[in-house]
């Protein structure tokens, strides 16, 4: 009898603690307000399927137990089960619902995916480079298009290993130490890059991630829909010092936006700016943008 | 696909309990030993083809550069081909019971197998010598790779195939072990199958 | 009904059991160490496993101790918790549960179920225990080498498994990927075993369709594995060699702390394909052992046949086929191909109908039944509650979409653990309490078996499902110390550090278990023969425990399936798989 009960508190302290629970989604600050809707979908087809099955499952335990000692067979000559090997007609109808329900968490699923791998045209390109364990950031400049970039390349001089003939290249905005921008309300196609492991460009807030490769370029698109400052994470385990790669992306309007990036320095500035220090000082080694480990690492 | 057939029927009804009350267990009319040779070969084709699909994939990135097919390939392939045939000539003595005859076409079939090893060392100390270091080379690092993963099931076959003929030397009789070099035999004949799909694979690329 | 006359009876000879080389033990080496007999070999299976595992389990008290109180244990380090993460994770998906449900529950049950005198290559068998035994150690020296075992992640990606970014990137991966191998090889040995036994050393009358479903979901589970487990072993072959020689079969050009390395061209998304090509089967050669197991244990302990026998064999068959084709929802967010997404959704979620009906068969068993709520039940009807809710989170991850914001957060952790860990472990608990009185002739205590079970059942519960709740707020998973952030509520950390206590009941409860087998062996109850009243051959043994050869002279013959529970017209309401129809009680 409380073996139905307790599981009956289960079903009923699940559906509870869901309805009541404090931790939940953090409020949406992108445009992926259809994953969320997909969420929700998910739990009103699933949710009540899963109280279903635990109500009948403690019904059949109250209703059918075997009123004896709990280790003891039942009696001889005694048995009160119903022998009924199959029946086609039910099966067939619990697979058929059960397709149905699948088909309805499925069909938005695989749409609002199909928005979320298509890129509108009117997104513009900033780059997020991953390294253990730090982010930089690369916006396209002037000439709105990201110079190319070569692995092979990465040096002290060219943190972010550009192509250096590329001409695309040379007004991109590079961004290391600093906190990422992004312009309210414009649609940005995140290109992903990663110089050394795997890592995945993640703000709780924006709801779309993606890992990051070496050697790959990969991608997501967003609109932010809300100022404000954001935590970045690293959602792929990259080693150590994974817990401590963090960083902050700030929401601007397009006023504040524009003003912070012709506060930063171009490629060709750095590259300027680097030859300057050489000439003055051609005796100390350069790597002031070099990857040092995050900070909290401990030491290896 | 009868077992498909077979997990249709419904072993409650009375029909059915007849028919099943009559069956025997087995399921394929093979000893177990074949049967067992047969999946664990299964095995032994999904680890190769795996390596092909990988082998494929990496092809695709652009730092691939073939490898030359040193001349000594194709006379390992013609030594593994011979293995194989001796080792079927001693299942066709093994058949009609002749002992001198299996006891020949082992020892050949070994000795081949042997050379066709040595053969395999040979081809990866040229490749080293010419300078295809493998770190550098993808291709060159998957075809040591396979290469010595053929090795090492054809070593394994060569356990099986001593035991044998420690046993014939024992002074088994032909159709004492005729199992064993059937299935020694049949083990020769994939691993053949393997390396010829493999090399052609090399080959072509 | 018609009575019995004995003289109309026509005695049945017994069935042509070729004469098979029964295996006597003349030492005792021979008899309890390099032993031939399954029984003995899946008893030293168990108890490797169970050591291991337990080994995982402390492993996953530390983890939780720094989840939940993160300030306390300052010897703790970011490198030893992913360390213990990937340890906890590698030994309880492979060194416990695969080598449990097939290794162990395979061994003991498959010749006892099907009539046979034992494996059919007794020998190969035995070396598979050995092997298996060699990999566990292999495992436990990487935690004495320079640098301990590796911490990357029980899924080991490249290129950071290999690099010094991790902990364990030097001996510890490689002693990792070579256990693995051994693993492998001794599994196979085994698996080759499970499968011919089943198909070839089958008594007269025991056709597949008679076969309890525990054998159904043994074989094809092992079938699975033995397609699965070589894409392991040809990644773990390659990453060796890109971590030893310095090949670059997953390595692209990498730049490590601002200094070029000589890797170039190689790709780690291949490394995730092949790793998941063999991960996902890896999911059901744990969870279908587990449908079989937990079907039998429904039905007999509700005396009623199991619901559907056909439907279930045919969802066990077709979720395993389909569990090939469906590897990539693991890596949604991967960086593959987007467009692979639309196709492994659809194939994960159309998976999730025939898993359903299972569910559904399961419930309908009970439905009608004459349930008695003995401690395998109990099991058994925990198991369906946490598997529901495993299966429905693993409906939310499978969906592409849903997965890109739960993905590597505390959700797709709670996730596996209910469905692949406590779930199943569920089962295995409910089958040793079902089957020690037939491995040592007495019953486990059963008043300590309650409070093993209600805070096993209770406490996981507690300990996972809220845990989602975590996921989506969006705290990530394999996190040191998540620290200060603008988004996670301090009562999350409330919530963390319950966990942790729970967690720990939980563990505390296992060591009852454990204790209640020991002194159980010893000086437990005496079990009657049969004492819960099956139908299926293991418990129709000539003495119990089954001694060599199981059967005694004769083999058994089955003249009916293994659910032959309160048949119309028959007074018992069981009638075993071996009774003639003449000698039925009516």
């Amino acid at each position: 009898m409380w073996v139905a009960i307790v599981v009956v508190l289960v079903a009923l302290g699940s559906l509870l603690f869901h309805l009541f629970t404090p931790w939940w989604s953090t409020e949406i600050a992108s445009n992926w307000g259809s994953m969320d809707l997909t969420i929700d979908i998910t739990f009103w087809i699933t949710g009540p399927a899963y109280i279903l099955i635990l109500l009948f499952t403690a019904f059949c335990i109250y209703k059918f137990h075997a009123k004896v000692g709990k280790n003891e067979a039942a009696p001889e000559s005694n048995h009160k089960a119903a022998y009924d090997p199959e029946n086609k007609k039910l099966e067939w109808w619990l697979t058929v619902g059960t397709t149905v329900g699948v088909a309805g968490l499925l069909a938005p699923g695989l749409i609002v995916w199909n928005s979320y791998v298509t890129v509108p045209e009117e997104a513009v390109e900033i780059e997020v480079l991953g390294q253990q364990w730090q982010w930089g950031y690369r916006y396209p400049g002037a000439d709105g298009k990201l110079g190319t970039s070569d692995a092979t390349l990465v040096n002290g001089d060219n943190p972010f290993g550009l192509i250096l003939d590329d001409p695309n290249g040379q007004d991109d905005i590079l961004v290391e130490g600093d906190d990422l921008h992004l312009q309210l309300d414009q649609p940005v196609n995140v290109l992903l890059r990663s110089l050394d492991v795997l890592h995945d460009f993640y703000v709780p807030q924006f709801r779309a991630k993606m890992d990051m490769v070496p050697g790959l370029v990969t991608f997501f698109w967003m609109t932010p829909t809300r100022t404000g400052t954001f935590d970045i994470l690293c959602a792929e385990l990259c080693g150590s010092g994974h817990y401590a790669m963090r960083g902050t992306v700030v929401v601007d309007e397009k006023a504040d936006y524009d003003a912070w990036l012709s506060e930063q320095q171009t490629f060709a500035q750095f590259r300027a700016a680097l030859e300057d220090k050489s000439k003055d000082n051609s005796s100390v080694v350069m790597n002031t943008v070099g990857p040092q480990p995050a900070h909290g690492v401990m030491s290896r | 696909m009868e077992f498909f057939q077979e997990i249709r029927n419904k072993p409650w009804l009375e029909s059915q309990v007849e028919i099943d009350n009559a069956r025997e267990g087995g399921s394929y009319a093979l000893p177990a030993v074949k049967v067992g040779l047969r999946v664990f070969l299964g095995v032994v084709v999904v680890v190769f083809s795996l390596s092909v699909v990988a082998y494929s994939d990496r092809m695709t990135i652009a730092d691939w550069r073939p490898v030359p097919e040193p001349l000594i390939m194709w006379l390992n392939l013609l030594i593994l081909i011979a293995s194989s045939v001796a080792m079927q000539w001693a299942v066709i003595n093994a058949r009609r019971d002749r002992t001198p005859g299996v006891e020949v076409g082992m020892l050949v079939g070994g000795a081949f197998a042997l050379a066709f090893l040595a053969g395999q060392l040979l081809v990866v100390r040229q490749l080293d010598a010419l300078g295809y270091f493998a770190p550098t080379n993808p291709a060159l690092a998957f075809l040591y790779m396979l290469t010595a993963l053929h090795a090492v099931h054809i070593l394994g076959g060569l356990v099986a195939w001593g035991r044998t003929v420690l046993r014939i030397w024992g002074g088994k009789e032909a159709h004492e072990v005729r199992m064993s070099v059937e299935l020694c035999a049949f083990y020769w004949h994939f691993l053949l199958a393997i390396w010829l799909v493999l090399f052609l694979w090399f080959v072509i690329t | 009904m018609v009575d019995v006359t004995p003289e109309k009876i026509e005695h049945v000879g017994p069935a042509e059991v070729p004469e098979v080389d029964l295996y006597h033990a003349h030492s005792w080496w021979t008899k309890y160490v390099f032993c031939q007999d399954a029984k003995v070999i899946a008893i030293q299976y168990g108890c490797t496993a169970v050591a291991i595992g337990l080994v995982g389990l402390v492993l996953s008290w530390i983890m939780r101790l720094q989840l939940g109180f993160p300030e306390f244990f300052s010897f703790i380090s970011p490198e030893l918790y992913l360390q213990f993460v990937t340890m906890h994770g590698m030994i309880m998906v492979i060194y416990l549960l695969t080598a449990l449900f097939l290794g162990s529950f395979g061994n003991y049950l498959i010749p006892l179920m099907v009539g046979a005198r034992d494996m059919v290559f007794p020998y190969v068998n035995m070396l598979s225990f050995w092997v298996y035994l060699i990999a566990v150690l292999v495992l436990c020296a990487s935690f004495f080498v320079p640098g301990g075992p590796t911490g990357a992640g029980w899924t080991l990606y490249p290129p950071q498994a290999i690099l010094s970014g991790t902990p364990g990137s030097g001996a510890g991966i490689v002693l990792m990927l070579v256990s693995l191998a051994l693993f492998i090889v001794g599994f196979t040995m085994g698996g080759l075993n499970y499968v011919v036994t089943i198909l070839q050393a089958r008594t007269r009358g025991m056709t597949l369709m008679r076969m309890p479903l525990t054998i159904w979901g043994i074989f094809t589970a092992t079938v699975l594995a033995l397609l699965a487990f070589p894409a392991l072993f040809v990644s773990a072959i390659m990453m060796t060699l890109d971590s030893v020689l310095g090949t670059s079969f997953f390595m692209p050009a990498i730049v490590e702390f601002g200094e070029q390395l000589a890797y170039g061209g190689g790709s780690p998304v291949l490394f995730q394909h092949l790793f998941w090509f063999f991960g996902h089967p890896e999911v059901y050669i744990v969870a279908l052992p587990a449908f079989g197991i937990v079907s039998d244990l429904l039905s007999i302990h509700a005396r009623r046949h199991i619901f559907g026998y056909r439907m279930m064999v045919w969802a066990i068959v077709g979720i395993g086929a389909l569990s090939f084709v469906v590897w990539a929802h693991h890596m949604y967010v991967s960086g593959m191909n987007p467009y692979f997404g639309f196709f492994f959704a659809t194939t994960t979620l159309i998976i999730a109908v025939p898993t359903a009906l299972k569910v559904y068969n399961w419930t309908l068993t009970l439905w009608r039944g004459d349930i008695h709520l003995t401690i395998p039940m109990l099991f058994a009807i925990a198991f369906i509650i946490t598997f529901v809710n495993g299966g429905i989170t693993g409906l939310f991850l499978g969906n592409v979409v849903v997965d890109v914001p739960l993905s590597d957060t505390m959700f797709v952790v709670a996730h596996f653990h209910m469905v692949m860990g406590v779930a199943p472990i569920l089962v295995v608990f409910g089958a040793i309490y079902h089957w020690f009185p037939l491995m040592s002739g007495r019953m486990l205590n059963n008043a300590m078996g309650q409070f093993h079970f209600w805070v096993t059942f209770v406490g996981a519960y507690l300990i996972y499902f809220p845990m989602h709740y975590l996921g989506f707020i969006g705290v990530p998973r394999r996190y040191w110390e998540i620290g200060e952030t603008s988004f996670i509520p301090d009562s999350a950390d409330s919530l963390n550090a319950f966990i942790t206590v729970a967690a720990l009941i939980v563990g505390f409860a296992q060591v009852v278990f454990i204790y209640n087998i020991i002194v159980s062996v010893f000086r437990g109850e005496k079990a009657e023969r049969n004492p819960w009243k099956a139908t299926s051959l293991e418990w129709q043994t000539e003495t119990v425990p089954p001694g060599h050869g199981n059967f005694g002279e004769e083999a058994p013959v089955v003249y009916r399936w293994a659910y032959s529970f309160s048949v119309p017209g028959t007074v018992d309401d069981y009638v075993p798989q071996n009774v003639h129809p003449d000698y039925v009680k009516k």
